[in-house]
C-alpha cells in the first residue's frame, strides 16, 4: 500500500456571515458519533461554512409546492416474500468482530459506569 | 499477439477461438499489473493465484465444453472497484476502518461477471467510501493518471479507469454515484457507463448515497461496455430497489446508426467554465454528429447550475446515514478504550480514528442537513430541487423529440494531484456536469472525444451523452456513432 494521503489545510473562501459556527459543528460532531480534534473542528467549521454558502443558491429557486424528489424513478420499494434465507455461517461473521467471545460480540459496558472493553 | 492491447470483445474472441489461452491472458494482464502499477497504484489488491487457477479452470470448460457453455465473458480478466463485495480477499472502500474487512459473501453484479465466465484479477483504488473525484482521499494513497503521473485519474472509480487505459485489464466495474464512473473515464481516456437508476443490483456494493448508487462498467470501446452491461443487468431479489426490468440486448444493435439522431446541447456546455481545450473537443465533437447527419438542437436546462448544490446536501445526508454502521461493534476498526471509557467513546473514537477527512466532512455535512432546525432549509429544499431538475431533462428530452443530451463530461481535464484538495468547493464542481444524471436517474455514458495539452501533456477529453431511463441501447448506438467516426479511442497513454 502506498503513502497516507493528507488533504492539506482548506484555504478557500469563506462566507463573510458564516451558515455555521465552531459551537454548531461542535454538536453535529457529537450527533454523528465523531471524535474530531482541535484542528479538525476549526478546519470542518471554515468548510462546511463554505460549503453552506454555496449552497444557498438554492434559495433563488421558486420551489413552492414542488413535491421533493427521493426516489428518480419515483418507485416504491418491493416487498419481499416474507420467507427464510440461509443465514451467512455465525463463525464466518465472528472471525469479522474486533473483539468477540464467540458466539457473542464483546463490547463495553453499556449500562451503569462504563468500564474499558 | 500483445494480450493486454486487444479490446475485451477482441480478446474474449481469441479465448473463444482458443488462439489464446484464458491462463495467458490472465498472466499477462497480471504481469502488466506487476511491471506497471507501482508506479499508478490503480489496484488496492492483486488476486495473482487466484486468478490464475480460475483462468485454468476456464480453460479447461472451454476444451470440456466449447466456448458457448462458458459464457459470453469466458476468460476475460476485469478488475472490480473495491466497494465491491467479494468472498475473498479485503474489501476495503479505500478506508482505513476496513483496512482488514473481508467479505463473507460476493456482490451481485461481481457473481453476474463470475457467471459470465470473467477472471477478476484484483481490486481497484478508490476514493474513501467513493467520496471524490480524484481518488486522492483514497486512505492507502492517490492513483495516478497514466497520461501524465503528476495527475488525478478522476475518481472515485480512479483506479479502475487508470487500470483499463493503462491496458492492465480489458475491462472494469466502477460505482458512479454522482459522476464517479463517468468523470474518471473522461480524465483517463476510457468508456465509462452509468447505467439507468435501478438496472443494476447494490447487493454487495458497500453504500454510499443510496438513491444514487449504480454501479457500471469501464471498457476502453462502447462496445465493450455495451457486454458488460449486458452481463451486469437485471433485477435482483437481493435489492429491492433493482428495477424489475429484463437486462438490455445491447450489443445486437449497437452497430446500427440512429436515423434521424437529435440530440440536446444545453447552452452550459459552450458557457464560460470550461476549459477551452475542452470546449474545442466538444465543438469538434458535435460536427462529427452533424456530418453523420445528426441534428442538434440548443435546449435550456435552467436547473442544471443547482445540481451541484442539491446533490451536495442530499448525498451526504444519505451518507451520513449510511456510514452510522460503522462503530466498531461488529467488524471493522475498534479503537482502543482506556478503563472507564465508555461504548459512546468507543464509537466517537473508532469513527474518529477510522474515517478520513473527506468523509467525516460529508458525514458532518449531512448530520447536519438532517438535524432539527436546518432539515427543510437544506435536505426538503435539495429534493424538490432534484425534482424541478429531472423535470429540465425530462422536459428536453420530450418536447424537443431528442435522442439523448449531449454535453461534456468534466469542465476540464484531468488536473495535479493536490491541485483541488484545499478547496471542497473546486473539487465539488468537478461534478458539475455528472451529478444531473444521477440526481434524474438516467443513463449515461462518457467517451473520448479529443486531447487537450497541457504543460506538455496530452490529456484525454470525455463526452458525455444522457438519454431516458431504461433507454442504455440509444445511448450506446449514438455513443458508437461518435466513436466509429473517430479515431479517439484508439489513442494510448505513453507505456
Amino acid at each position: 500500500m502506498g503513502r497516507v494521503y493528507r488533504a492539506p489545510r482548506y484555504t478557500g473562501p469563506v462566507p463573510d456571515e458564516p451558515a455555521i459556527s465552531r459551537d454548531q459543528v461542535e454538536r453535529v460532531a457529537r450527533l454523528a458519533r465523531l471524535d474530531l480534534g482541535p484542528d479538525e473542528l476549526d478546519d470542518t467549521t471554515a468548510r462546511l461554512a463554505a460549503l453552506l454558502g454555496y449552497v444557498d443558491r438554492l434559495a433563488r429557486l421558486d420551489l413552492e409546492g414542488v413535491e421533493p424528489l427521493s426516489n428518480p424513478l419515483d418507485a416504491t420499494n418491493r416487498v419481499d416474500e416474507d420467507k427464510p434465507r440461509d443465514p451467512l455461517p455465525t463463525e464466518r461473521l465472528m472471525t469479522m468482530a474486533p473483539q468477540a467471545h464467540p458466539p457473542f460480540v464483546k463490547v463495553p459496558k453499556v449500562l451503569g459506569d462504563g468500564g474499558g472493553a | 499477439m500483445d494480450v493486454t492491447d486487444l479490446t475485451l470483445i477482441e480478446l474474449r474472441d481469441a479465448i473463444a477461438r482458443r488462439d489464446c489461452a484464458a491462463a495467458e491472458a490472465a498472466r499477462a494482464c497480471l504481469d502488466r499489473i506487476e511491471a506497471v502499477d507501482p508506479g499508478l497504484h490503480a489496484f488496492l489488491q492483486v488476486f495473482r493465484d487466484e486468478a490464475l487457477a480460475r483462468a485454468e479452470s476456464i480453460d479447461a470448460r472451454l476444451s470440456a465444453e466449447g466456448a458457448g457453455a462458458v459464457g459470453p465473458l469466458a476468460g476475460v480478466p476485469i478488475a472490480i472497484k473495491d466497494n465491491l463485495c467479494l468472498d475473498y480477499g479485503r474489501t476495503t472502500c479505500g478506508s482505513r476502518i476496513l483496512e482488514n474487512y473481508e467479505s463473507p459473501y460476493t456482490a451481485t453484479c461481481v457473481q453476474r461477471l463470475l457467471d459470465a465466465g470473467a477472471v477478476i484479477v484484483g481490486k481497484t483504488n478508490l476514493d474513501e467510501f467513493a467520496m471524490g473525484s480524484s481518488t486522492e482521499h483514497s486512505a492507502f494513497g492517490p492513483t495516478r493518471n497514466p497520461w501524465d503521473r503528476q495527475r488525478a485519474p478522476g475518481g472515485s472509480s480512479g483506479g479502475s479507469a487508470a487500470a483499463v487505459a493503462a491496458r492492465l485489464t480489458p475491462g472494469a466495474l466502477g460505482s458512479d454515484t454522482g459522476g464517479s464512473i463517468r468523470q474518471p473515464a473522461a480524465h483517463c481516456g476510457v468508456v465509462g457507463l452509468k447505467p439507468t437508476y435501478g438496472r443494476v443490483s447494490r447487493w454487495g456494493l458497500v453504500a454510499f448515497a443510496s438513491s444514487f448508487d449504480q454501479v457500471g462498467p469501464f471498457g476502453r470501446t462502447v462496445a465493450d461496455a455495451a457486454l458488460l452491461c449486458e452481463a451486469l443487468c437485471g433485477p435482483d431479489p437481493l435489492d429491492s430497489t433493482s428495477a424489475e426490468v429484463e437486462p438490455p440486448a445491447l450489443l445486437a444493435t449497437l452497430e446500427r446508426p440512429i436515423d434521424g439522431l437529435r440530440l440536446g446541447i444545453p447552452a452550459q456546455a459552450r458557457s464560460g467554465g470550461v476549459d477551452p481545450d475542452v470546449s474545442a473537443a466538444f465543438a469538434a465533437a458535435c460536427s462529427v454528429y452533424e456530418s453523420l447527419g445528426a441534428t442538434l438542437v440548443l435546449i435550456d436546462l435552467p436547473n442544471l447550475e443547482y445540481g451541484i448544490a442539491a446533490y451536495y446536501i442530499i448525498a451526504p445526508a444519505e451518507a451520513s446515514t449510511n456510514l452510522a454502521r460503522y462503530d466498531g461493534i461488529r467488524y471493522g476498526r475498534r479503537a482502543r478504550l482506556e478503563p472507564g471509557e465508555d461504548l459512546e467513546t468507543l464509537y466517537r473514537r473508532s469513527r474518529g480514528e477510522g474515517f478520513g477527512a473527506e468523509v467525516k466532512r460529508r458525514i458532518m455535512l449531512g448530520t447536519y442537513a438532517l438535524s432539527a432546525g436546518y432539515y427543510d432549509a437544506y435536505y426538503k429544499k435539495a429534493q424538490q430541487a432534484r425534482r424541478v431538475i429531472k423535470g429540465d431533462f425530462d422536459r428536453a428530452l420530450d418536447e424537443e423529440g431528442l435522442h439523448a443530451v449531449f454535453l461534456p463530461t468534466a469542465p476540464g481535464p484531468a488536473f495535479k494531484l493536490g491541485a483541488k484538495t484545499a478547496d471542497p468547493l473546486a473539487m465539488y464542481l468537478e461534478d458539475f456536469f455528472t451529478v444531473a444524471a444521477n440526481l434524474a436517474g438516467l443513463p449515461a455514458v462518457s467517451f473520448p472525444i479529443g486531447l487537450a495539452q497541457a504543460d506538455g501533456s496530452a490529456l484525454p477529453v470525455g463526452g458525455q451523452l444522457v438519454a431516458r431511463a431504461f433507454d442504455e441501447m440509444t445511448l450506446l448506438r449514438a455513443a458508437r456513432m461518435h466513436e466509429a467516426a473517430t479515431d479517439w479511442h484508439t489513442q494510448k497513454p505513453p507505456a
